[in-house]
């Protein structure tokens, strides 16, 4: 039985009433009403666009992990009957995962190594130093971010195809020199910091040059640290906010790069996100696996091995990268 | 000149500042103004690969004439990037904004959010969206899945009727032109979403350096949450919205058609000279855009410092 009072029912209509005849207690009753609504819109949205993120993600992951009986399965649903690790195994096989990860890691390390490197020192000349022309020069590296690469594609296709600087290989060889099919091209033009997107990172560089105390310089030149120190030991160490920001976006745009690779026809064995376009064509000549949906469960499993490193590299920068961003030089 | 003579200091910071841009100034006259001049003498000529180099034969506005007078989708792919561009660029920016406001709260699992929301930076890779658009087309009607889909779809019974919302709205009185507007910001939510990763992480760092006493003395004032968003958040930004603006243009017009059909014109053709006339113009079309956007919103800019 349950037992009720009427006291207590009375209390309790009593101060309902209490609650919405008071206009005190009512504001604050809406108030937090309000609020509720706020945060269950917002996370809403959140849960919305991260699906949305997510979804062909999650897609593609289901993809690989089913076995060529689930692709045909109509009852199937986000959860695969028969999951299975084979694709990745042959897939693994056929792009030569390890080797060419290791090669394009190592790619992606030496030109964000340059990256970082010349763009700060440029950024540092720029941001601490006065000389002449020095704002129509800065002009240029806005000029250099906003101009598309493709204005200028053929030229560089050119230059590099008939590499010969001051006539120095027509002269010893007779021959033009071709680089083409070598990453060279993009190693050369990293080092004199028109890379991919370089003038973003000098951008980003000299802003936060530009914000720290001229003191520590002082200092340092007092101290007696020629110039050059006072740039590669203290000025690049208290940098660090727009090292690791450079740093995650210069990885990520040059693991992800697919414009210059095919522009300077870098080998596939360099660059992993190219072997993803001939993935289902190798898989059927090889593997004599000519049905459609199927290859495309290979190309999925190829594709999450692709991302997946880049993944980890962005989750373990995570953290900083954010943190970076909120006091390196974007902002300012 | 005499031994004893010292440089002064200015002029050895000048040639100490210069020797560190230095790198950069010799790639920039030998890699973009180089290319930018020979860019624009291939667009006056007809450029012939040959084996020991290329041959320029100069052939006047032939090019330019062939492009806008003859050429079958030139203009027609150019209207209809840029118009893309104009449609996206407003949509992209206050979508960022948005999302910033809202992950810029304090909640759990806040970081995580924002790893998801730089996810699309990461899978933006050229293969990779190839690879996955080749998934879809190649699987209409294949998959089981896909096919469920569809039936979903034709059915009725699930899917969400959106002529029906359209003609209400028209029947309201709410302009034809809005309305298609609003159509093709939902049709294109995807794009969007995905376009906008690196502008969010911008206006979260932005909104990080409002300095808090702001919203302090607004509360105090007695603003309410409309007033304090219009009159501290969003002067604030501002400045950050013309770097996202420049960054969405830039980025959306080299992921546009008109760019992938001067790369077809160059590579595929082989007709160099009209690929240069393409991206030149498309180029110069879009810096006009880049400094009129930039000067309308930054007559209205507010600087702090």
């Amino acid at each position: 039985m349950l037992n009720v009072k009427t006291a207590d029912v009375k209390k309790f209509v009593g101060e309902a009433k209490y609650e919405i005849m008071d206009p005190y207690r009512r504001n604050a009753a809406f108030k937090k009403l309000k609020k509720f609504l706020e945060h269950l819109m917002s996370f809403l949205i959140i849960v919305g666009v991260s699906y949305v993120i997510i979804a062909p993600v999650i897609g593609m992951f289901v993809k690989s992990i089913s076995s060529t009986k689930d692709a045909y399965d109509p009852m199937m649903f986000i959860f695969p009957r028969y999951p299975t690790m084979e694709k990745y195994k042959l897939v693994i096989e056929r792009m030569e995962y390890w080797k060419t990860i290791g090669k394009d890691l190592a790619y992606v390390a030496v030109c964000t190594v340059i990256q970082l490197f010349v763009c700060s020192m440029v950024g540092y000349g720029f941001a601490r130093f006065d000389f002449p022309f020095k704002k129509i020069l800065f002009g240029c590296i806005v000029v250099m971010i906003v101009i598309p690469t493709h204005t200028i594609m053929l030229p560089l296709y050119i230059t590099f195809r008939q590499f010969d600087p001051f006539g120095i290989f027509t002269r010893i060889t007779g021959d033009y020199l071709n680089l083409m099919g070598t990453p060279l091209p993009m190693v050369l033009m990293t080092i004199l910091g028109c890379g991919l997107r370089s003038g973003l990172y000098i951008y980003i560089f000299n802003q936060f040059f530009r914000g720290l105390p001229k003191e520590i310089e002082e200092a340092a030149l007092v101290d007696g640290a020629g110039l050059w120190y006072t740039y590669f030991r203290i000025m690049l160490v208290n940098a660090m906010p727009s090292v690791i920001t450079v740093t995650v976006f210069s990885v990520v745009w040059q693991f992800n790069d697919m414009f210059y690779a095919n522009l300077f026809k870098i080998s596939e064995n360099i660059v992993i996100s190219k072997k993803i376009s001939t993935l289902a064509a190798v898989i059927a000549n090889q593997d004599k696996i000519l049905d459609i949906p199927i290859q495309q469960l290979y190309v999925a499993a190829g594709i999450i091995l692709v991302i997946v490193p880049i993944i980890l590299i962005y989750i373990i920068l995570q953290r900083r990268f954010i943190e970076g961003v909120e006091r390196s030089g974007i902002v300012g | 000149m005499k031994k004893k003579r010292k440089l002064s200091l200015t002029k050895k910071r000048a040639i100490a500042g210069l020797l560190f841009i230095s790198p950069w100034l010799i790639g920039f006259l030998l890699f973009y103004v180089r290319s930018l001049i020979m860019t624009f003498r291939f667009s006056f000529s007809n450029l012939s690969m040959g084996v020991g180099g290329y041959d320029l034969e100069f052939t006047g506005l032939e090019n330019i004439i062939y492009a806008f007078r003859a050429h079958g989708s030139f203009k027609q792919i150019l209207t209809t990037s840029v118009t893309n561009m104009l449609i996206d660029v407003p949509l992209i920016t206050f979508f960022s904004l948005f999302m910033a406001i809202i992950l810029n709260r304090k909640f759990k699992g806040r970081g995580v959010v924002r790893a998801i929301f730089f996810l699309p930076v990461i899978l933006g890779a050229d293969a990779i969206s190839e690879a996955m658009e080749l998934a879809e087309t190649m699987m209409n009607g294949g998959v089981a899945a896909q096919a469920a889909e569809v039936t979903a779809t034709t059915s009725g019974t699930i899917a969400f009727d959106i002529d029906y919302l359209v003609t209400t709205f028209m029947n309201l009185g709410i302009p034809v032109k809005l309305l298609d507007y609003v159509a093709q910001a939902v049709d294109r939510i995807n794009a969007i979403i995905s376009a906008s990763g690196v502008q969010i992480i911008i206006f979260i760092a932005a909104l990080q350096s409002i300095p808090g006493s702001l919203y302090e003395v607004s509360r105090i004032e007695g603003a309410t949450v409309y007033e304090t968003f219009w009159k501290v958040t969003f002067p604030m930004v501002m400045p950050h919205i013309i770097t996202n603006v420049v960054y969405t243009i830039v980025d959306n017009f080299s992921k546009s058609d008109i760019v992938e059909l001067a790369r077809t014109e160059m590579f595929t053709n082989f007709n160099y000279g009209l690929g240069s006339v393409f991206s030149i113009v498309s180029t110069l079309i879009t810096c006009l855009i880049l400094v009129i956007v930039v000067w309308l919103i930054q007559r209205r800019t507010f600087y702090y410092n």
